[in-house]
């Protein structure tokens, strides 16, 4: 396991440092280096191609970086552990788009998404517990879709779509959540309820939201980060990066 | 979409209900039809038929076996027959040794092409076929090795999709340039064959026959139920959300590689299975068996029948034999053409198979097959009772 | 004089053919290869002896030469003639002696051929002869021929400073003849000395065998290098096409092989059109065999493939379904067997490039070809506007829709350039393989493992992954037989896609990702 330069402080729940990744040439990240809290709801914004995906895909375990490192909660190196491994160290991804199982029902996309030991021989025989169901329940009752339990995954509205894969993400007890532009494509409805369960959420795990909605990101926001080219160009709460004449000249427009 | 799907899946239940249905009524018919009807009667299956039903059988465990991992892993195999191949050849090396001192050198330990070919002993990995048991563990363990050392490199690699099938069509390729060898030990290019008798019963009494139909109508019907229950487990599941969103299921903390491997070593066992009971009923084994081709043809028997639905695969393997049978033997000028038509408009057109057609299309479908069926049928009987009265 | 030779003994014969030869006169060369070939005979019924044209004892009626003047002189009839005949003995002093004659022929060929005759049996008659012509041979490769026999005959001589001069110009030949001559000087003898007595030349023999040894194992790499790459260059020929149609469109073709078969049929075709200009004929199969295939792969396209985009497990089953039916179509129209396609004449024989390496001219071309091929398909996708919108169609096809390019047009054409080379790949392919249905089955399993070698998408990987195959097959060939090659390099490819699953040169990037 290789050291950092300096031990990540124990109330970080993500510390990024210098970060870089190139596709063909490209520079997606150029030492990117930045740090969340446990307990934290961040934002991240930036034009597009500033990085953000490409972040979440180097701490997920999607992509490899060139150099840097990747630290989860102290002591868990991102960059030696594979996806599944991530995911099992508990970290949970939701995608741009909705990536539900579609040709499965509601309640069998939750199921899938247990927290445990996944093995073929086990799953061959493997039946839910009282306990599992019961989780099941609760999670569908916090994302909102109990009467559609048995629906076609493929069935479901967009919004709909994107709270279920919310709610797999939570079966998974993760304790970071990044959650990739949620309300986009969201009818006005669906983003308010949406916005709704991501602050019930924050209360019990640390999130990344990255958003492209202004409106969304100041109703959720406490502390914004903003990417540009691979790179942190401003930090702070909604007003202040706002303000900022760097982000107002690359993002924000006039 | 979710129209059709919906409907495979809860005729699922029903249609399997009905397909185990049908193995056994073959696995009663063929018996009663054959040692208990006389061979004077038009109702009599005689031993063609009876090899031909048996031959059909083992095709649709084989095709049971590749829908299994294409239809709901998403894993399109180019090279199954090798598989089969495999379980074949276990098999024909018991028989091999079985027969003996019959052969024409009259060696009581070396099979004839070897004895041709002036070896002096048995090479190593010819001990133990003398017993049973030891080809019945042979049958399924081949196979398996086979499907765990390439799966696990192809599947630790991320190798997916047309690379995958690709490289399973090279390794078929090269198993059967292998066994065509001379030196292999295998036979060569003319395989195994003039087969005298299994566990003591001479192979070419219709009796044994019989038996093997049997046998292989069970093995059917067990190889069917075993896919059912691996398709409808949690396992299932997750391979139906692999073919949905592979990274997804990744994310959720699946060892995606280790699922694909075992889905596939199980799917290798049964091919190896299938060819084990093929080829005392064929009564011969050779590395064509290994061809390419054959993989393909398993594919097509899926796709026609309907991938994904384990019974169409079965229904797919014995209607398009049906129709090898028939044009290899009234017109073999034709039979490559419509092979190649029919792969190309059931990929076309029928993306799902028979199996997948709507309601009012599959009874169409279901009423234009049933009139030349009857047509078949009846003129056949008409003909043999027309024989008999003359 | 020639009268005798009728009721002569076979060394009567010896002696009158002796005395014919020390004339001189070229005349008497047909004479004597007459004799050579039993095509001298006697006439019985005025015991004249003739020259016939044929030795075909099946004729009735033989026509024949008059043997002075050469001319006509009627025929008769086989009963009525009777052959001189000929033993071994007096058959090789009449090679030896015809071989005399033809050292002054205008043909370097004739020449060179000559002088290996007379070198197998050297007598000093023959080495003075051999020693003037060398003196007015024009031609490099007969004059080095007959250094190399005076050479020889003087390892022979009792003089060992002639022996050591000997050696060292046999040095730089590199022929096993000389070689195993020059070995068997230090072979030791059975009662314990050396064939060569003078310890001085055994050394300069034993340094010599040494040197000629080092060099052969060289030019022998050197000749397993260029016959692999000969070999390489069929595979890269076969698969570039596939490389294309696969890297642009992600259509995977099991039909290719049978493009490729189209094109040796075309081969075919116009050797039978053409059947007095062979040379001409294969020049142009080539735009021929491209037109006939590229236009059967525009019909696929747009027929069948088409319909089938971004679903290449499907593509995969649709093509081969054409490849059964344009196999049964070929058998059809031009049965099962194989047919034979020549090779014409530039293309045929050797280059003897020295002692150690012959270079056969057919694989030059093959390698020639196909570079060219390479060099126009780079060109076309690089400079033309045809290769740009195949290009902005691979990487991003819903920006250059929006652009306006006509991506099934450019599909269409794609697929079609794609198949145009696999036919002149047939053209290739007819050259040195057999022309049957069943041509196609035996290449497609190696273009597609060139094309997964070589990364998909990428014609420099496809130029380097197929050369490389070609020559590392060939080179595990003398050791393990073509079967086994075959086979290991499958499974040495397998074991290569695990650390490299995208291939040598992969497409990166998000783009690529998203295909298969």
């Amino acid at each position: 396991m290789i050291r950092p330069p300096h031990l990540p402080s124990p109330d970080k729940i993500l510390t990024l440092e210098d970060l870089t990744v190139s596709f063909d040439g490209f520079k997606a990240l150029d030492g990117l280096t930045l740090s969340v809290d446990r307990g934290e709801l961040r934002c991240i914004i930036g034009p597009n191609g500033a990085g953000k995906t490409t972040m979440m895909d180097v701490v997920t375990g999607k992509t490899r970086p060139d150099h840097g490192s990747a630290w989860f909660a102290q002591d868990v190196d991102l960059l030696a552990l594979s996806e599944p491994e991530i995911a099992q160290a508990g970290i949970g991804r939701k995608f741009q788009k909705p990536t539900v199982f579609e040709s499965l029902t509601v309640f069998e996309n939750l199921e899938l998404a247990i927290w445990g030991d996944k093995s073929f021989w086990k799953d061959l025989v493997a039946r839910l517990t009282r306990a599992q169901r019961q989780h099941i329940d609760d999670i569908l009752d916090v994302i909102g879709l109990t009467s559609e339990r048995a629906a076609l995954a493929g069935a479901l509205a967009h919004g709909q779509k994107q709270w279920l894969e919310i709610g797999m993400l939570l079966m998974q007890e993760p304790e970071l959540l990044l959650v990739d532009e949620p309300v986009a494509g969201m009818t006005p409805q669906e983003t308010a309820r949406t916005v709704e369960l991501l602050l019930s959420l924050a209360a019990e795990h640390s999130l990344i939201v990255v958003e492209h909605d202004m409106d969304f990101v100041r109703s959720i926001a406490r502390r914004v980060t903003v990417l540009h080219e691979g790179r942190v160009l401003a930090d702070g709460n909604m007003d202040q990066v706002q303000n900022d004449p760097r982000v107002v000249e690359v993002y924000l427009g006039a | 979409m979710s129209g059709v799907r919906r409907w495979t899946m809860i005729e699922h239940d029903r249609a399997g209900a009905v397909f185990l249905a049908l193995i056994a009524a073959v696995a009663i018919a063929a018996p009663v039809l054959n040692q208990l009807v006389p061979a004077s009667s038009p109702f009599h299956l005689s031993t063609y038929s009876l090899t031909l039903i048996g031959k059909y059988m083992c095709y649709a465990m084989l095709a049971l076996a590749v829908d299994l991992i294409w239809g709901y892993a998403g894993i399109l195999s180019l090279g199954h027959a090798a598989f089969f191949a495999l379980g074949g050849y276990a098999m024909g090396m018991y028989l091999m040794r079985q027969i003996g001192p019959r052969g024409v050198y009259g060696d009581p330990i070396l099979p004839d092409f070897m004895v041709f070919l002036n070896w002096q002993k048995l090479p190593w990995f010819w001990t133990g076929f003398n017993h049973f048991w030891f080809a019945l563990v042979a049958i399924a363990a081949v196979p398996a090795a086979l499907a765990l050392v390439f799966g696990w490199f192809a599947f630790r690699s991320r190798v997916t999709g047309v690379y995958f099938s690709i490289m399973t069509q090279a390794l078929s390729y090269a198993l059967m340039l292998a066994f065509f060898r001379n030196d292999m030990g295998f036979g060569g290019n003319n395989g195994f064959t003039d087969f005298k008798d299994i566990l003591g019963f001479d192979l070419h009494a219709d009796r044994t026959r019989v038996v093997l139909v049997v046998v292989t109508a069970a093995a059917l019907a067990a190889s069917y139920l075993a896919c059912r229950v691996i398709v409808s487990s949690r396992a299932g599941r997750l391979f139906r959300a692999i073919r949905d969103a592979e990274s997804r299921a990744r994310f959720l903390g699946y060892r995606v590689e280790s699922y694909k491997l075992w889905v596939f070593v199980v799917s290798a066992v049964l091919a190896g299975i299938a060819g084990a009971l093929y080829v005392p009923q064929v009564g011969i084994i050779n590395p064509s068996e290994f061809a390419p081709i054959n993989s393909i043809e398993a594919v097509i028997w899926v796709a026609v029948g309907g991938r994904g639905t384990l019974f169409g695969a079965a229904m797919g393997a014995v209607l398009v034999n049906y129709a090898k049978t028939y044009f290899t033997g009234a017109l073999p000028e034709l039979w490559l053409y419509a092979l190649g038509a029919l792969f190309v408009l059931v990929t076309l057109f029928l993306p799902h198979g028979l199996a997948g057609l709507g309601r009012r299309r599959r009874r169409a479908v279901q009423a234009g097959a049933a009139v030349p069926a009857i047509w078949v049928l009846g003129s056949h009987v008409g003909v043999s009772l027309g024989n008999k009265l003359k | 004089m020639l009268g005798e030779l009728g009721e002569a003994s076979f060394v009567e014969k010896e002696a009158i053919v002796e005395r014919l030869s020390a004339r001189g006169d070229p005349s008497i060369r047909p004479l004597l290869s007459a004799l050579l070939e039993d095509r001298l005979i006697v006439r019985q019924s005025d015991q004249r002896v003739f020259i016939v044209k044929s030795a075909d004892d099946s004729l009735a009626s033989l026509e024949l030469i008059d043997p002075v003047s050469l001319a006509g002189a009627g025929s008769a009839s086989r009963d009525d003639l009777t052959r001189i005949g000929t033993n071994n003995r007096l058959r090789k002093r009449l090679r030896a002696l015809v071989a005399r004659f033809d050292l002054s022929n205008p043909d370097a060929a004739v020449r060179l051929a000559a002088v290996q005759e007379i070198l197998r049996s050297l007598d000093a008659e023959s080495l003075e002869l051999l020693r003037s012509r060398s003196a007015v041979e024009p031609n490099a490769g007969v004059k080095a021929e007959i250094e190399i026999g005076m050479g020889l005959a003087s390892l022979d001589s009792g003089d060992s400073r002639a022996r050591l001069a000997a050696i060292a110009a046999l040095t730089r030949t590199l022929s096993p003849q000389v070689r195993n001559r020059l070995a068997a000087l230090v072979e030791p003898t059975a009662d314990g000395g050396f064939a060569e007595p003078d310890e001085l030349v055994r050394q300069a023999a034993a340094r010599a065998v040494r040197a000629i040894d080092r060099w052969r194992a060289f030019y022998g790499v050197v000749e397993t290098l260029f016959f692999g790459l000969s070999v390489g260059s069929v595979l890269v020929l076969v698969a570039v096409g596939l490389a294309i149609t696969f890297g642009v469109m992600g259509v995977i073709n099991m039909a290719h092989g049978e493009l490729m078969m189209l094109g040796a049929y075309t081969t075919y075709v116009m050797q039978l059109a053409m059947p007095n200009h062979i040379g001409v004929s294969i020049l142009l199969a080539v735009p021929a065999a491209f037109l006939v295939a590229g236009a059967t792969g525009v019909i696929l396209e747009r027929t069948i493939i088409r319909f089938l985009y971004g679903r290449p497990l499907e593509t995969l089953l649709a093509t081969f379904g054409v490849s059964l039916v344009l196999q049964q179509l070929v058998r059809s129209l031009f049965s099962a067997n194989n047919r034979s396609v020549e090779t014409p004449a530039w293309m045929s024989g050797t280059l003897q490039m020295n002692g150690a390496l012959s270079i056969t001219v057919n694989r030059l071309c093959i390698i020639a070809f196909t570079l060219v091929v390479f060099a126009i398909l780079l060109i076309v996708l690089k400079r033309t506007r045809l290769g740009l919108d195949i290009r902005a169609v691979s990487q991003n096809r819903a920006m250059a829709q929006a652009m306006g390019i006509r991506t099934g047009w450019v599909d269409a054409m794609t697929f079609g350039l794609g198949s145009g080379i696999a036919g002149i790949a047939g053209v290739a392919l007819s050259q040195f393989t057999n022309v049957g249905p069943n041509l196609g089955q035996s290449y497609i399993i190696d273009s597609f493992m060139v094309v997964v070698f070589g990364g998909v998408g990428n014609l420099w990987g496809t130029l380097v992954g197929g050369l490389s195959m070609g020559v590392v097959h060939q080179l595990l060939e003398p050791y393990a037989g073509a079967v086994l090659a075959k086979i290991l390099v499958l499974v040495a490819l397998i074991v290569f896609i695990q650390r490299w699953p995208r291939g040598l040169f992969p497409q990166t990037g998000r783009a690529a990702e998203s295909q298969t």
